[in-house]
């Protein structure tokens, strides 16, 4: 388990990368050593997946340089990474569903005769070899489309395989992934390691990493705080080093009384593609003044019950009832305009319309509170508009520029200013620290205690152990879509919010029983 | 960038803006190309005469202009405009001629505003046909919008098998003899249809800006998804887009069968490709989001100027066409450039701020 007996394959030298609004990564040296897992933990946008781009040439440095065997390397696309035999791994899975599993395989590599004519019978053969070494059973045929999230996975894994990668970058790779599952992973990762392929695996769950690493880089804000090899490391100097020693504020200052009920749900239900339910029959209550955090695992079906509370899916079952007032239709203007606001997950997709300006995002959801019959008082707009930008400590150079010059927590805000001019009574935050850096996370945690305090109630949703336990009331824990754990602030425990997010994803009943 | 020390990075960024500004004026400065360049290569080209047959000819394509830029900045696209227009004039000429027979021995006649408002209801009734595939039964617009263009092209020939309604001079007992004034009647020495021009032109560009159907419309164009999760009414917004092009394309086919004083079926073949042209010329983005009014109108008179002028020149329809067809090109050649400068400067002031 010695450095020496692992040759560095790939290295960062004084890489710098810039994006408009931060710094992600600042004069890193990295090595990446073949034959040898290579942790990588940070806290999210602390820089690693921004590194793994740069390697993967996803991403091209600012400055500093890329070596490989002493010589330095330029990778202008994915592909010229692919050829010096690197292949990664994305969090968020790059999968085409309307292609079946051997399809998506060997996209772009297929096995062909004379270059013209596609061999499927090869490529089947190959997915089932590889399937078979992944220990899974799923069919070449069948459309990805079809798949489970943590079959999928399994897929981009097998993908990668079937590329001969000498270096594999695992991005996140069990997140989807129940315990039997990673443990197959684990073995397949064994095997490679002896093959000597390089290996970089990133992953929040730290028993994970220090099972299965050789050595750890740990990343914060874009800077290496630590490098070393795996022996001696435990969670105490991971965590160190993660947060630093000014460990994130997010304490709450004073303690309010909460007011009357302001959210219930009952027994919400939502199908999803696949036959079974995004959300099986979720209840929940929330109080004024209340932050409840919804804790989950990827695919738990979080996102999908923020989205149903809001009333973005027309077929759903179950009641919702804002302070006291049972909702109508679904209809997500209809519930905005009941004192519901929701700030989607993924901001690109879903909280902001890129090409319009920073204005036209901000007041899209409430041009009501500015408008006189159908007349808009553009005045008024932009003072709404500065007011807000001014309370939000939003950095922007006009609010006229698109949105899109933003850099991730600006963004952020952007969002939660629109869904605050709306004048909401609760509050649905889904990751609201996703992608932002660490300074405009703690504004946007103060925020939310500041609105909690004035009386809103929140409900938010996060995959970070820390955030959640720091930030919460009271947590319920979602796996499978159904509500594993429900917890005060005084009795919960990192161990009880991991157990319980594992329920259901465990193979068999008698795991699922004692969970 | 206000005070006084100027760095290269300051000047870069000045000449940035400089350039940015005659992008964004391209449409304007090719218009007024366009007319320099006429009214010395071409005769006559200034006369007043000319003025208004032309300004005649570019209103037809900027009224379909105007409610296409709608629906393009909306994120769709209306190929029926065109045969709106043939079904439109063809309704209007069979009213003027026959009224309506309502099987007890007698017909119904109206006059001339009942028989513009009967013919712009038709027109805003195939755009809501077609809002209505689009939303409801999930057809892609550009298919939802083929189907209804043969199915209206097809319905305006069986209307009157084929043949031409001729001499729709109106009738003064039935108070429709003002018919023909839509199209050759003129107000202050302008044209009625320039003057319907500037009401809808105006109308179009107070909702676009001062209306939150306006905002929304583009929102629903920039991201649709965004836009619902917002609460704006996506279904509502796309209802409108396409009923106002109907109502639009319903103006240009009353004013064409008053200004010809008859109606064919096949008027108005391709017109909607001049209007999809007219607001990419303008500046219009047709992956939605962004478009003016304004530029519409401008983007529209380049073409007619364009098509008019060289007809003058005496240089033949074909290349007339091949012309056409390089402007466009031309244009969004440079609009895609313009998008890059305009991130750029964006960006710039922006990491100027987060410094």
């Amino acid at each position: 388990m010695s450095g020496s007996a692992h040759p560095v394959g790939l290295s960062i030298r004084e890489g710098t990368k810039v994006y408009p609004g931060t710094v992600a990564l600042k004069e890193v040296d990295f090595d990446l050593r073949m034959g040898a897992v290579n942790v990588l933990v940070g806290e999210n946008g602390a820089g690693k997946s921004t590194m793994m781009k740069v390697i993967a040439g996803v991403e091209q440095l600012t400055s500093g340089r890329v070596e490989m065997d002493g010589h330095e390397v330029n990778f202008h696309s994915t592909d010229d990474a692919e050829h010096h035999g690197i292949g990664i791994v994305f969090q968020e899975l790059n999968l085409f569903p309307n292609l079946t599993v051997s399809e998506n395989i060997f996209m772009a590599h297929e096995k062909t005769r004379l270059g013209i004519d596609i061999d499927a019978e090869a490529q089947r053969a190959e997915t089932r070899a590889l399937m078979r070494r992944l220990e899974h059973d799923i069919d070449p045929d069948t459309l990805v489309g079809d798949l489970k999230v943590g079959q999928q996975q399994i897929v981009e894994i097998a993908k990668s395989l079937s590329r001969d990668a000498r270096i594999l970058i695992l991005d996140e790779p069990t997140s989807a992934l129940s315990n039997a599952e990673v443990e197959i992973l684990f073995r397949v990762i064994e095997e490679l390691k002896a093959e000597g392929v390089g290996i970089v695996y990133i992953s929040h769950r730290l028993e994970e990493l220090i099972r299965v690493g050789d050595h750890i880089t740990v990343l914060r804000d874009g800077v290496i705080t630590g490098a070393q090899s795996m022996e001696g490391v435990d969670i105490p100097w991971i965590v160190r080093n993660m947060i630093g020693e000014s460990s994130k504020d997010f304490a709450k200052e004073i303690d309010h009384p909460f007011g009357e009920e302001a959210l219930r749900i009952e027994d919400m239900r939502l199908a999803d593609s696949s036959g079974g339910f995004a959300v099986d029959g979720v209840s929940l209550s929330l109080r004024q003044g209340e932050i409840l955090g919804i804790y989950g695992l990827m695919g738990a079906g979080r996102t999908e019950l923020l989205e149903a509370i809001i009333g973005r899916h027309h077929h759903v079952t179950g009641d919702v009832w804002v302070h006291g007032e049972k909702m109508g239709k679904p209809r997500v203007a209809d519930r905005i305009a009941k004192g519901l606001a929701l700030i989607p997950e993924d901001r690109k997709h879903d909280g902001l319309v890129q090409i319009l300006s920073i204005r036209e995002n901000m007041t899209l959801s409430s041009v009501g509170a500015f408008t006189h019959g159908i007349h808009m008082d553009l005045e008024g707009e932009r003072s709404r508009v500065a007011d807000f930008v001014k309370r939000m400590v939003i950095k922007i150079a006009s609010p006229e520029n698109p949105v899109s010059a933003l850099s991730g927590g600006n963004q952020q805000k952007v969002v939660i200013s629109k869904a605050l001019m709306t004048g909401p009574r609760v509050l649905l935050m889904d990751e609201p620290s996703r992608g932002i850096d660490i300074g405009a996370k703690a504004e946007v945690f103060r925020v939310m205690r500041q609105l909690a305090a004035e009386g809103l109630g929140i409900v938010f949703v996060t995959s970070d152990l820390e955030e959640v336990l720091s930030l919460s009331d009271r947590i319920i824990v979602m796996s499978n879509g159904r509500i594993t754990g429900e917890f005060s602030k005084e009795e919960v425990t990192e161990t009880k919010l991991v157990t319980a997010s594992a329920v259901g994803h465990a193979p068999d009943r008698a795991e699922r029983e004692t969970a | 960038m206000t005070d006084s020390t100027v760095s290269p990075a300051a000047t870069q960024a000045g000449s940035n803006h400089t350039l940015l500004l005659l992008l964004k004026a391209r449409t304007f400065i090719a218009l007024i190309l366009v007319f320099v360049f006429f009214s010395i290569f071409a005769p006559n080209f200034l006369s007043t005469a000319n003025m208004v047959i032309m300004s005649k000819h570019v209103a037809l394509n900027a009224f379909l202009a105007i409610g296409m830029t709608f629906v393009i900045v909306s994120g769709g696209i209306d190929l029926s405009v065109g045969s709106i227009v043939g079904l439109c004039g063809m309704v209007a000429g069979y009213l003027l001629l026959n009224g309506i027979d309502i099987g007890l021995g007698w017909s119904v006649q109206f006059n001339t505003l009942e028989i513009c408002l009967i013919v712009s209801l038709v027109g805003i009734s195939i755009g809501a046909l077609n809002g209505f595939l689009i939303t409801k039964l999930n057809v892609a617009p550009f298919i939802a919008t083929l189907g209804t263009l043969y199915i209206a092209r097809g319905a305006a020939m069986l209307s009157s098998e084929g043949e031409t309604f001729p001499n729709l001079t109106g009738n003064a007992e039935y108070g429709s003899q003002s018919y023909r004034l839509i199209g050759s009647g003129d107000f202050l020495g302008i044209p009625i249809s320039i003057w319907m021009l500037i009401a809808v032109g105006l109308l179009a560009a107070y909702i676009a800006k001062r209306t939150p159907l306006g905002r929304f419309i583009y929102a629903v164009g920039g991201n649709e998804r965004a836009a619902g999760l917002s609460g704006v009414k996506v279904t509502r917004v796309k209802y409108f887009v396409y009923m106002f092009s109907g109502f639009c394309a319903a103006l240009v086919g009353i004013i064409i069968s008053s200004q010809l004083v008859a109606a064919h079926p096949a008027t108005g073949d391709t017109f909607e490709l001049n209007a999809i042209a007219a607001a990419v010329l303008g500046g219009t983005s047709m992956s939605g989001g962004r478009g003016k009014i304004g530029g519409t109108i401008v983007g529209a008179f380049v073409i007619g100027v364009l098509s008019d002028g060289l007809v003058m020149m005496g240089v033949s329809a074909f290349w007339q066409t091949v012309i056409k067809g390089m402007v466009i090109i031309a244009a969004v050649v440079i609009d895609q450039a313009q998008q890059k400068v305009q991130a750029k400067v964006a960006l710039q002031a922006q990491a100027a701020v987060g410094k």
